[in-house]
């Protein structure tokens, strides 16, 4: 803006989207909605080799009412639909989703008549992670994706969903 | 292996065991299904078969009876196996439910009865166990589309 020339390096100006994106983006709360086997390999990203501490995401917090992203990890099958439903409904805004491997975001290999072929069926979903389980780096991957978009939103947007 | 179990059945209840064979070592025994709970009961009394494996049911679409019932039991105290199979058929499959002898047949009669259709009579509380309630047909019977979909919840698209 050019102030800083009149004022010297006393302060800064900025935007507000920017400093609310940057503290939300560095401290996602995540509820880990965990149902299959891909449970174990999200265990390692937390774990001191791969450290999604690093990212300010570390914080699991088992309230979806305390939790901005939601992580599905799994097979999600047409029975335990609603409640994956409800677990978003009680999410307060903003929130995100990551669909955690292939299971969650089509159904993966159980192409059948019990499993849901993909969450975003049910709820809408921000970043799908890619893989049988993925690998950690891919799970970093979507965050540093998720947090670029979270960076360009703005909290004068109307929640576009 | 345990030839002498599946005799000695046979020449238990000779109007009952329709067939008998086995495949290394593994014996099976093929009975009328009305015949279910009184060679259960001597298997478990008799034999000394204290223990309900298994209970599943296969679909065989070309046969006169349709499902046949499976049932595998084992032996603690003689280190012995055997599986008893009974068809069922018919437009409403019905055969014994084995929860009076063995408690544990309670939910494996549930999955059956889910996936299969088959039902149970004397069974205490028989509905579905995995698929949901408004859940409509049985998805393990070979003429249940293979793509067909009963989403619980509408979906977005």
């Amino acid at each position: 803006m050019g102030l800083e020339t009149v004022f010297g390096h006393s302060f800064f100006t900025s935007r507000v989207d920017d400093a609310v994106n940057w503290a939300r983006k560095y401290s996602f709360f995540q509820y880990p909605f965990v149902t299959a086997c891909c449970g174990m390999e999200f265990m390692s990203v937390w774990a001191s080799t791969y450290d999604i501490a690093r990212f300010g995401a570390e914080f699991p917090r088992f309230s979806p009412r305390q939790a901005d992203v939601l992580f599905v990890v799994g097979t999600v099958n047409e029975k335990l639909a609603p409640v994956l439903k409800r677990v978003y409904d009680q999410m307060c805004e903003p929130k995100w989703v990551v669909s955690f491997g292939v299971c969650a975001t089509s159904g993966g290999f159980y192409d059948n008549y019990a499993v849901v072929q993909g969450i975003d069926k049910i709820i809408p979903v921000d970043i799908y992670i890619p893989g049988c389980p993925p690998r950690p780096e891919a799970v970093l991957d979507a965050l540093m994706k998720l947090q670029d978009k979270v960076s360009k939103e703005s909290v004068l947007d109307k929640k576009y969903r | 292996m345990n030839q002498h179990v599946t005799r000695t059945i046979k020449e238990k209840f000779p109007e009952y065991v329709t067939d008998s064979h086995a495949f290394r070592g593994d014996e099976t025994v093929v009975i009328k299904r009305e015949a279910l709970l009184e060679v259960a009961g001597y298997l478990r009394d008799g034999l000394g078969f204290e223990f309900l494996m298994d209970l599943t049911a296969v679909d065989y679409p070309g046969r006169e009876e349709r499902f046949e019932m499976v049932y595998h039991f084992f032996s603690l105290s003689a280190n012995l196996r055997l599986r008893l199979k009974a068809p069922v058929g018919g437009q409403n499959p019905v055969i014994a439910s084995l929860t009076p002898l063995w408690s544990g047949a309670n939910w494996f009669e549930r999955e059956v009865y889910d996936m299969f259709g088959i039902k149970f009579e004397g069974h205490p509380d028989l509905r579905r166990i995995l698929m949901y309630d408004t859940f409509e047909g049985h998805p393990l019977r070979r003429d249940y589309p293979l793509d067909k979909r009963q989403p619980r919840l509408p979906h977005r698209d």
